[in-house]
Order: C-alpha cells, then sequence, then structure tokens
C-alpha cells in the first residue's frame, strides 16, 4: 500500500488542534458565573451537532449526485458521511444531556431540538440498517440515495411539528424563547473558544472522512480479490 | 395514466374482495389497539380529549404499516410486481395505484374503527374538520409508506424494516395530525389548529413531490 | 427482431453477462441453450426491462431500450419462471386488467380469442387459484402475446407442464414464429429446443459461445458445445 503523505499530515494537525481547542475550553474560556464548569460541555456539544448536520447534509449531496450521475464514488462518500454523521450526532445528544442534568434537572426532556436530533439520529440508523438489507451494489447505492432525501427532507418538517409545542432549549446564537432556562450571553473568549472548536471539529470531520473512504475502498478491493480467487 | 391507475386499483379491490385476507383482520386488530389502549392507558373522562387523538393516530399508523407490508408482500409472493414492470405503463401510475389502493383500505378500516372509538372514549370524532385531519394524515402517512414500502420490499427482513424506516420519515405528519385532532377533538377554535393543520398540508405536499421525483428511482431495475 | 450487442451485466461484482452478442430476425425461431449460472435467465431479463445491463446496446422491434424503454416494452412477450397471473382473479379478468395496461383494443374482442387460442374458453370465468400449472403456463403464455408482441421471451415455459401441453404449448409457439414474429426460446431440453427452433445458440460463461442452423445439427453433437462451454 502506498504511503499517504496528504492523509498523515490531516491526522497529525487533526490531533495537534484538538489538543488546542481542548486547552481553549478548559483553560482559556472563562467560567460560567451562573452553571459553573458544566458550561463548558457546550463548546463541544455545538460542534458536534455542527458537524453532524455537516456530515448529513454531503450524505444528501452524494445520494443527488449518485441519483444523477450514477457515481458509486457518490455513494461511498454518502455511507461513510452518514456514519461519522451518526457518531458526532450520539456525542452531541450525549453531552447535551450531562449538560441538561444539572441545568434542567433531568436527563431528558421533549425539547424540539433534542427530539429532532434524536429522530435524526434514528433516521440515519435506519438509512444503515437500509443499506445492509439489500445485496446487490447497484440497487444498495440508488435506494440508499432515495432514502437519504427523502430523510433529509422530513428533518425541518420535524423540527417545525415539534415546535408546535413549546421549547425551553436555550437558543444561544440567535434571537432566544423569553424564559428558556440556561441562557447566557457569551464574552469575547468564549465565542472564540466556540467558534475555534467548531473549525477544529470541521477538519476533523475531513480527517476521519479521509480514512473512512480509504477503509471503503481498501475492504472492496478485499472483496473483489476473494471473489476472483474464489471464481479460481 | 388514468385508465392504468383505475386497472390497478380495481384489480387490488377485486383480488381483497375475494380473498379477504387484509381488510377483515386490519379492522379486527385496529379495534383490538382501540381496547387495549384504554385499559393500558387508563383513560379517564378529563385526559379523553387529548390522549384519545394519540391513540386514534397510533391505530391508524399501525393498520396502515400492516396494510403497506401486506399489499407489497401479496405481489412480491407471486412476482406480481414484474408483470406490471414489463407493461409500457409509467411508473408513477404504478405507485399512485399502490397509493390509491392502500389509501382506500385503510380510509374503509377508519370507517369502521371511527364510530365504535367514538362510542367507547365518548368523542365528537365525526366533525368535518377532524374527518379533513384523518384524511390529510392517512394520505400524509402513506405518500412516504408507498414509497419506503417498494425500497423495504427488495431488503431483508422487510416487514420488520418498513417501520424502521418510515416512522421517523413520517414524525412530522404523525406530530401535526395528532396535534390537529388533539385540538379539534377539544372543541378549540381554527386559530388553534391551524398550525398544525397547516403543516399537515405542507407534509404532505412535500412527500407528494418528493414521491414524484424519486419514485422512477426505486422501480428502475 | 431482437438486436443485441455488447452487454455486459454482474450482480454484486461477479460478472454474469460478458458481452453478448445476439440477432434473431422477424418470424425467426431461435433456442437458447446453456448450463446453470450461464446468464439465460439473466439476459432474458434484460431484454425484458426487468434488469439494466451494465453495457451494451439492446434494440427490440426498432426501438432502443437507452432511448425508448416504453415502446420497447410495448412490443416484447415475456414468459418467465412466473405465471404472472393474479390468483384471486378470473381468467378473462387477468387478461383484461393486462389489456388495460397494455392498452389493447377491443379488449374483450381480444381476450377472448385469445382464450379459444389457448384452449382456455371454458374456464373463462374460474379463478386462477384453481388452474393446474398447465392451464397456468397456457394464460401465461396469452397474457404475452395479448398485445401482439412483435417480439416473444420464454424462459424456460416447458417447466411443470405434461407431455400433451408439453406439445400444446410448441404448436402455439410455432404458430406465432409463423405469423412473424421473433422467438427466443431458453430451454434445458436440447431436443425440444433443435425440433422447435430455426437457429441454436449456446451461452457459456456470459458469451455466445456456439451458433449453427437447427437442421444441420443433433443433440448429441450439442450436448458436446454444452459441456464445453460450461468449462468443466
Amino acid at each position: 500500500m502506498q504511503k499517504n503523505t496528504g492523509l498523515k499530515i490531516l491526522s497529525v494537525s487533526s490531533v495537534l488542534l484538538l489538543v488546542a481547542a481542548l486547552y481553549m475550553v478548559f483553560v482559556y474560556a472563562p467560567l460560567e458565573a451562573v452553571m459553573g464548569a458544566v458550561q463548558r460541555v457546550f463548546y463541544f456539544h455545538v460542534a458536534a451537532g455542527w458537524v453532524g448536520a455537516l456530515a448529513f447534509f454531503v450524505a444528501f449531496a452524494a445520494g443527488l449526485l449518485h441519483l444523477r450521475r450514477g457515481s458509486l464514488l457518490a455513494d461511498r462518500v454518502a455511507l461513510c458521511s452518514t456514519e461519522i454523521g451518526l457518531v458526532f450526532m450520539s456525542m452531541n445528544i450525549v453531552s447535551g444531556a450531562i449538560w441538561a442534568r444539572p441545568i434542567w434537572n433531568t436527563w431528558w426532556t421533549w425539547d424540539p431540538r433534542l427530539t429532532t436530533a434524536t429522530i435524526t439520529w434514528l433516521l440515519y440508523a435506519a438509512y444503515l440498517l437500509l443499506r445492509q438489507g439489500i445485496e446487490d451494489p447497484q440497487r444498495r447505492a440508488r435506494f440508499a440515495a432515495v432514502y437519504g432525501v427523502i430523510a433529509f427532507a422530513s428533518v425541518p418538517l420535524t423540527f417545525a411539528a415539534i415546535r408546535i409545542f413549546r421549547s425551553i432549549h436555550p437558543v444561544v446564537i440567535g434571537a432566544g424563547a423569553p424564559g428558556a432556562k440556561g441562557s447566557f450571553d457569551m464574552t469575547p473568549a468564549m465565542r472564540d473558544t466556540l467558534l475555534f472548536s467548531v473549525l477544529v471539529f470541521t477538519v476533523l470531520y475531513g480527517t476521519l472522512l479521509w480514512h473512512r473512504l480509504r477503509l471503503e475502498q481498501l475492504s472492496e478491493r478485499v472483496a473483489q480479490m476473494r471473489l476472483r480467487l474464489l471464481q479460481g | 395514466m388514468l385508465r392504468v391507475i383505475g386497472a390497478l386499483l380495481w384489480k387490488d379491490l377485486l383480488s381483497e374482495l375475494r380473498g379477504r385476507a387484509l381488510l377483515a383482520a386490519l379492522v379486527v386488530f385496529a379495534l383490538l389497539t382501540v381496547v387495549v389502549f384504554n385499559y393500558a392507558l387508563d383513560l379517564e373522562r378529563t385526559v379523553r380529549a387529548s390522549v384519545g387523538a394519540g391513540v386514534l393516530w397510533v391505530t391508524i399508523v399501525f393498520a396502515a404499516t400492516l396494510a403497506l407490508n401486506r399489499v407489497f408482500a401479496a405481489e412480491r409472493e407471486h412476482a406480481l410486481h414484474e408483470g406490471l414492470l414489463l407493461a409500457p405503463v409509467e411508473r408513477l401510475a404504478i405507485y399512485f395505484g399502490k397509493l390509491l389502493s392502500g389509501l382506500l383500505f385503510v380510509l374503509l378500516v377508519e370507517a369502521v374503527v371511527l364510530p365504535v372509538f367514538a362510542l367507547l372514549y365518548d368523542l365528537p370524532v365525526a366533525q368535518p374538520l377532524n374527518l379533513a385531519v384523518l384524511l390529510l394524515g392517512t394520505l400524509g402517512y402513506l405518500l412516504p409508506g408507498t414509497l419506503l414500502a417498494a425500497l423495504a420490499a427488495h431488503a431483508r427482513a422487510r416487514e420488520v424494516l418498513l417501520p424502521v424506516l418510515l416512522f421517523p420519515v413520517a414524525m412530522p405528519v404523525i406530530l401535526s395530525a395528532v396535534r390537529a385532532s388533539q385540538e379539534v377533538l377539544a372543541g378549540s377554535a381554527w386559530v388553534r389548529v391551524a398550525p398544525a393543520f397547516n403543516l399537515l398540508v405542507a407534509s404532505d405536499i412535500i412527500f407528494l413531490a418528493l414521491a414524484v421525483l424519486l419514485f422512477d428511482q426505486v422501480v428502475a431495475e | 427482431m431482437i438486436d443485441v450487442r455488447g452487454v455486459e451485466h454482474g450482480y454484486a461484482g461477479k460478472p454474469v453477462l460478458r458481452g453478448v452478442d445476439l440477432q434473431v430476425a422477424a418470424g425467426e425461431f431461435v433456442a437458447l441453450f446453456g448450463a446453470n449460472g450461464a446468464g439465460k435467465t439473466t439476459l432474458l431479463r434484460i431484454l425484458a426491462t426487468l434488469a439494466r445491463p451494465v453495457r451494451g446496446r439492446v434494440v427490440l422491434g426498432g426501438f432502443d431500450l437507452a432511448v425508448d424503454p416504453q415502446a420497447l416494452r410495448a412490443v416484447v412477450g415475456f414468459v418467465g419462471h412466473h405465471p404472472l397471473l393474479y390468483p384471486e382473479l378470473t381468467a378473462i379478468e387477468n387478461l383484461q386488467f393486462y389489456a388495460s395496461l397494455y392498452g389493447v383494443e377491443p379488449a374483450r374482442v381480444r381476450c377472448d380469442a385469445l382464450l379459444e387460442q389457448v384452449g382456455l374458453m371454458r374456464q373463462r370465468a374460474e379463478r386462477v387459484r384453481y388452474f393446474s400449472r398447465g392451464m397456468q403456463q397456457r394464460l401465461a403464455i396469452a397474457r404475452a402475446i395479448l398485445h401482439s408482441p412483435r417480439v416473444l421471451l420464454l424462459d424456460e415455459p416447458h417447466s411443470g407442464l405434461d407431455q400433451n401441453a408439453a406439445a400444446q404449448l410448441d404448436a402455439l409457439l410455432q404458430a406465432e414464429a409463423a405469423a412473424g414474429r421473433s422467438v427466443l426460446l431458453v430451454t434445458h431440453d436440447v431436443q425440444r429446443g433443435i425440433a422447435l427452433a430455426d437457429r441454436v445458440l449456446v451461452l457459456g460463461r456470459g458469451r455466445v459461445v456456439y451458433a449453427c442452423a437447427a437442421a444441420s445439427v443433433s443433440a448429441t453433437e450439442l450436448a458436446v458445445h454444452f459441456a464445453g462451454a460450461d468449462g468443466t
């Protein structure tokens, strides 16, 4: 296997950036006055949520590309991006629960954002189950892309539907609902930490996607070799 | 296209009337669900309006999922879908044929279950607005449901896979339909019904558009 | 007529057809032989538009699969492993249903004529559920020729038929070829194939490996090519 220098550099810089982000979260960013240390979860919570959304969008776009052009690379990107998106979405949901325990006094509440995040998670878990159930690669790619498009379109509708019930989730960026418990105003240092975390997580996403794509290509080559061997 | 949709609908209805496999089972299942929920939730008079709407919709969603599975499974058993794909008919006509058969079956089930539900739960379900919500909600569930059932039909463990695929996708339809029914059954003014009702209509339109755009990809071999 | 050039197909990365060329003139009866897994069924399913070729050109009755699949479907009749009949509908209802899919007018007259032709007039109003295998197969043939297709594709239509029913089917197929249709018959029964066809082909490992006029070949001769094509 040939060396992949670009990927190596990207991997190393991702690790370094992550260390820097951790430093900013725990040392550089000031302690939030009301909520205390648990507020620090917020930076990675938002960053993970952002990467989840980004990853699912990439999967959606790749699915559309596959439907238009029939490109199998696009299908591979859709699969890999969805898997990574699911991991980050899980981080987002779990970190949210950790924060909610002391602030909202419960691990879980049926708030629009939480519920939408969870339903989105379930949607993409279903996406992977669908892929698992279909043998033929062409059909699997096509069906997965169709489901990816429908899933992506239904998320904003779900959010709107849950919104009809009232929300207690704080809206830190943009105008918040009055009385949302856990709102706070960001200091410049907090804002820098958040933006940096989002940037680092985005780079991390790119790195992981590259690794995962390479792995997928390799496993496909192994499968082909095995087939050739079996056929003699 | 209308000729073909009509033929598909006629064929499904005739098969069902002769075989009597699906409809009777669906009706009994739906009635059982209504009764079970009454005891599972230990429903008191005061909460019936808000919880009753939920019970009604869960019943409809269960019945519709079973109907979707059955409609496609019956066809696959004898590879009959291939007979449709061989013919020079628009693929979209096949989708609408399946959609309308499913809609007809589920509406028939609702027609039987609704009076019983009204009697047992003592709720005014027969209002025109509630009937409109029922129609739009059922349609909204079957629009993506028919498309996803066609996907699941090619997969392993398809009977289990369909609800796993469909529930999260149909979430906006289910939620807005429940909400709209709740408000209608509680006797609220239109202003309180409108947000959920409008979202239901919007979801129906979006799922219809998606199905029209994507169904070709599902049946193309 | 049938004009197939360079058709390739694979399933799950495994090649099934590796460049099939095949021409059948109008009014010509061609029998296609091949060992199990040679790709006969796949080839027929591609011609019937039930499977999509990865590469290659398919022209049936003057219509290109890639350009106008709907027009192509209108001139093809197909009898596969399943009779494609609705068990709860009667013989006449089945035919009328397919007549409306193909836009056959006047449906009633045409369907009755066909039932007469395949000898099912007495069972006209019986449900297909109660039909014997032979009766179902005859109705399946009627279904396939309902729209007077220029091309008739048959995949093992004799399987499950007794001698009498098989002889009836043979006569029917020869009449169809005499009426100017291109008939392509896939069969295991070498003797019957040679007796019926004008020309015989052998498919082996995804290619046409042998072609010959039916009159100038014996079953034993063909069996040799058969075995050779199998690669065993």
